[in-house]
């Protein structure tokens, strides 16, 4: 299942920092970080609860990116 | 003379954050609330520094007069460690919860250790606290304006692409009221005033009216529509009111599915950015372990063996100017903004691009491989001619269309439409399509069969060959031959400039391929200026052209495969990249291409090679130019000629510039 999220991220770099964290989230198959369209893709493994997958996409994310911010 | 110099330009910060936030600031939705609050950082901070400028380390010292001994030396630090606290806690912070999350390399651990480094000399010489002030200034500065400019260049970029229609009219009760597009029904009947947008797709029923394309296809001339028409979403009624029968949801109406094709097609990432965001993972931690070098390994080198002294602060400044070059910021959002203005400028002319690596594919084509039908010619055939036929014209007309009836291939609509009258299909029975060959089918209870030579042959019947170009159908009527339909399709206007322009744009090889006659073809291709054909092909029979050419092309050049989306799915998809055309309103080619000419010209497609080949070329230049400034910088800090402030412009100045330069893949139209 494939799923995009709204994010604020400010410099580049960072956001590929984000994606390189969401895709070693557990429950994660795939994601791409867009920065220009301020977007995140995520596709989830198969039978992963989206939601509960994204609360640990953010703190991963949060861990390398303290001012990012996905709107779940 | 560096004083002054950096008096100057404290100066002009402070004109050009008081203008900023006076004038940028008072405009509704000019600056959120974050860039508000860091230009407010900025002005003060200015002020501070620049007050603190005009009374020396002297003045300061007299203070120890009156209280203990070197008591000045301590106000005045206290008063340049305020400054430098409220312009740059966020990056101490977040360097500090960089380090308690082990992420070392991040940019705001680089610039706190540089700046602090740089402070701590300044305590230990009572020198020039300025230095590390100012870094941490500029570097807001262009953190700011990359903010700024990326921000800007987005909502700029978004509202060229925004052909979102807000509002559909709906009657109801004898009045029009506005609905949400998401929440028309299909079936249901809209209102489209002149001068708005058609936001569903559906067929007139009522006015008509001339259409506005140019959001869609970027073709200016507008098109004509009357009822029974079928409208896309996303064209201008230009001349008067149209009542619009819906055909879809919204959701999966062109415009919509426009608008998401291009919104994600930055995702799709090229290989330029895999190797920036590659590079930048070396990179960063790269120029640290040499500035630690840098920092450590001279000194200690000149105290060991050359007996001189180890000069650790010079060292160290030198190391401390290598941490502020080495943030890849620059780089990294420099080349999928190019990609992003370039995407962006290519749909605002009729050209959706559905990721950047398609981009970056296309603009290494050499090789162009069309198809004939819909691509090279109209795909509008007409029958021109009957010949040899053993009943009356009509007659054979009828059989034809009767017999082709089941099928949607260009040439069977056209035999219809000549037959036309309404076709009544209980006529025809046992309907056999033959691929590449033509069909056979019971009319009236008489075999009929209709096809091209290959299908006489293998039914066996004697046929008589034609001498006119075009396409000709045979016709067999219960196993006896009764003569032939020639039908000869149009070149499209500018196809022949087409070619040319290819020819221009770098293009090496012109290949078209056609299930039709050699005659045909070759007649064509000779009128296109096209260097090869390949003709009778069978649609599978495509696909091995295609590898051939495949497997002959030199290694980096790539090919491309332009059609119309109908019946050429599978050569679409094999070759490196698949160009559509004429694809408004056909979800299918929208789907199976990687690059959708929106509309059928195919000038368009020497547009995109250039459009991709403009937008390459900036990424070049930006890699080239940011790298090449990097590395020149990191040279002279390693030797001592670069201070901190070359460093903060090779980092800040860098991005700035290759922003801007990436705003240029947005202008396309002349190309």
């Amino acid at each position: 299942m494939k799923k995009t999220y709204k994010i604020d991220v400010d410099c580049a770099n960072c956001a590929n920092l984000m994606e390189d964290a969401a895709k070693k989230t557990s429950g994660v198959q795939d994601a791409t970080v867009n920065f220009m369209a301020l977007k995140m893709i995520v596709e989830f493994e198969e039978g992963k609860d989206p939601k509960a997958v994204m609360e640990d996409v953010l703190k991963a994310c949060k861990k390398v990116e303290p001012d990012c911010e996905i709107f779940l | 003379m560096q004083e002054l110099v950096i008096s100057i330009l404290l100066t002009v910060v402070i004109i050009m954050a008081s203008v900023v936030l006076v004038f940028i600031g008072s405009r509704k939705g000019g600056l959120t609330k974050k860039q508000r609050t860091m230009m407010i950082r900025i002005l003060i901070t200015a002020v501070i520094l620049l007050s603190l400028q005009f009374i020396s380390a002297e003045a300061f010292d007299t203070v120890d007069n009156y209280l203990f001994p070197s008591a000045g030396r301590w106000i005045r630090f206290a008063c340049y460690l305020i400054d430098y606290f409220i312009i740059g806690y966020d990056i101490l912070r977040k360097a500090a919860k960089g380090i308690k999350n082990r992420q070392v390399f991040d940019e705001s651990f680089l610039m706190a250790v540089a700046t602090i480094g740089a402070m701590a000399l300044a305590i230990y010489e009572n020198g020039e606290y300025l230095e590390a002030i100012a870094v941490m200034l500029f570097y807001q500065i262009g953190e700011w304006f990359q903010g700024y400019a990326v921000g800007k260049s987005r909502r700029n970029i978004s509202n060229l692409m925004d052909i979102r229609p807000d509002y559909a009219n709906v009657e109801r009760n004898g009045k029009l009221e506005k609905a949400d597009p998401d929440e028309v029904e299909i079936g249901s009947v809209i209102v489209v005033q002149p001068g708005e947008k058609v936001p569903i797709d559906g067929i007139i029923v009522e006015g008509s009216s001339s259409l506005n394309t140019s959001a869609l296809t970027g073709e200016s001339l507008p098109r004509e529509a009357k009822a029974g028409d079928e409208v896309i979403s996303g064209c201008i009624s230009m001349t008067s009111v149209l009542k619009i029968q819906t055909t879809k949801a919204f959701g999966e109406s062109t415009v919509s599915k426009i608008l998401d094709l291009v919104e994600n097609a930055s995702s799709r990432k090229s290989k330029s950015e895999d190797f920036i965001s590659k590079f930048a993972k070396i990179y960063t931690p790269a120029v640290c372990y040499c500035a630690l070098a840098l920092a450590f390994l001279p000194p200690i080198v000149r105290m060991l063996f050359m007996g001189l002294s180890a000069d650790w602060g010079v060292w160290i400044y030198r190391a401390l100017t290598f941490l502020v070059i080495s943030c890849p910021c620059a780089l990294v959002i420099s080349i999928p903004l190019s990609f992003f203005a370039g995407i962006g400028g290519a749909s605002k002319e009729g050209v959706l691009v559905k990721g950047s690596n398609y981009l970056e594919i296309l603009s290494q084509t050499k090789y162009v491989v069309f198809d004939k039908t819909g691509t090279m010619t109209k795909g509008v055939f007409e029958v021109n001619g009957i010949h040899h036929s053993t009943m009356e014209d009509e007659k054979l007309i009828e059989y034809a269309a009767l017999a082709e009836s089941a099928s949607s291939h260009p040439i069977s609509k056209s035999l219809q439409r000549a037959y036309g009258k309404e076709i009544n299909r209980s006529r025809v029975s046992d309907i056999h399509e033959i691929s590449g060959n033509g069909v056979t089918a019971k009319v009236d209870g008489k075999e009929v069969a209709a096809g091209n030579d290959k299908l006489m042959k293998h039914l066996n019947i004697p046929y008589q060959d034609c001498h006119s170009t075009g396409t000709i159908i045979h016709m067999a009527i219960d196993g006896k031959y009764a003569g032939h339909i020639v039908i000869s399709d149009i070149i499209k206007p500018h196809a022949k400039e087409a070619i040319a322009e290819l020819k221009k744009a770098g293009v090496e090889r012109s290949v078209m391929l056609t299930g039709d006659a050699k005659k045909v073809a070759d007649q064509v291709a000779a009128a296109l200026g096209i260097d090869e054909v390949h003709s009778e092909l069978l649609p599978a029979d495509k696909v091995d052209k295609v590898e051939e050419l495949l497997q002959m092309k030199p290694g980096k050049a790539k090919l491309a495969f332009v059609g119309d989306g109908i019946n050429d799915a599978p050569v679409l998809s094999r070759a490196d990249i698949g160009i559509a055309m004429g694809a408004m309103g056909s979800d299918a080619a929208i789907e199976a291409a990687d690059i959708v000419l929106m509309d059928d010209d195919p000038v368009k497609i020497a547009k995109a090679i250039k459009i991709s080949r403009k937008c390459l070329r900036i990424v070049y230049q930006n890699i080239v130019f940011a790298l090449a400034v990097k590395f020149a910088c990191l040279a002279l800090g390693a030797v001592g000629i670069a201070n901190m402030y070359l460093a903060i412009f090779a980092d800040v100045g860098v991005m700035i510039l290759a922003v801007l330069n990436a705003i240029r893949c947005l202008f396309v139209k002349k190309l």
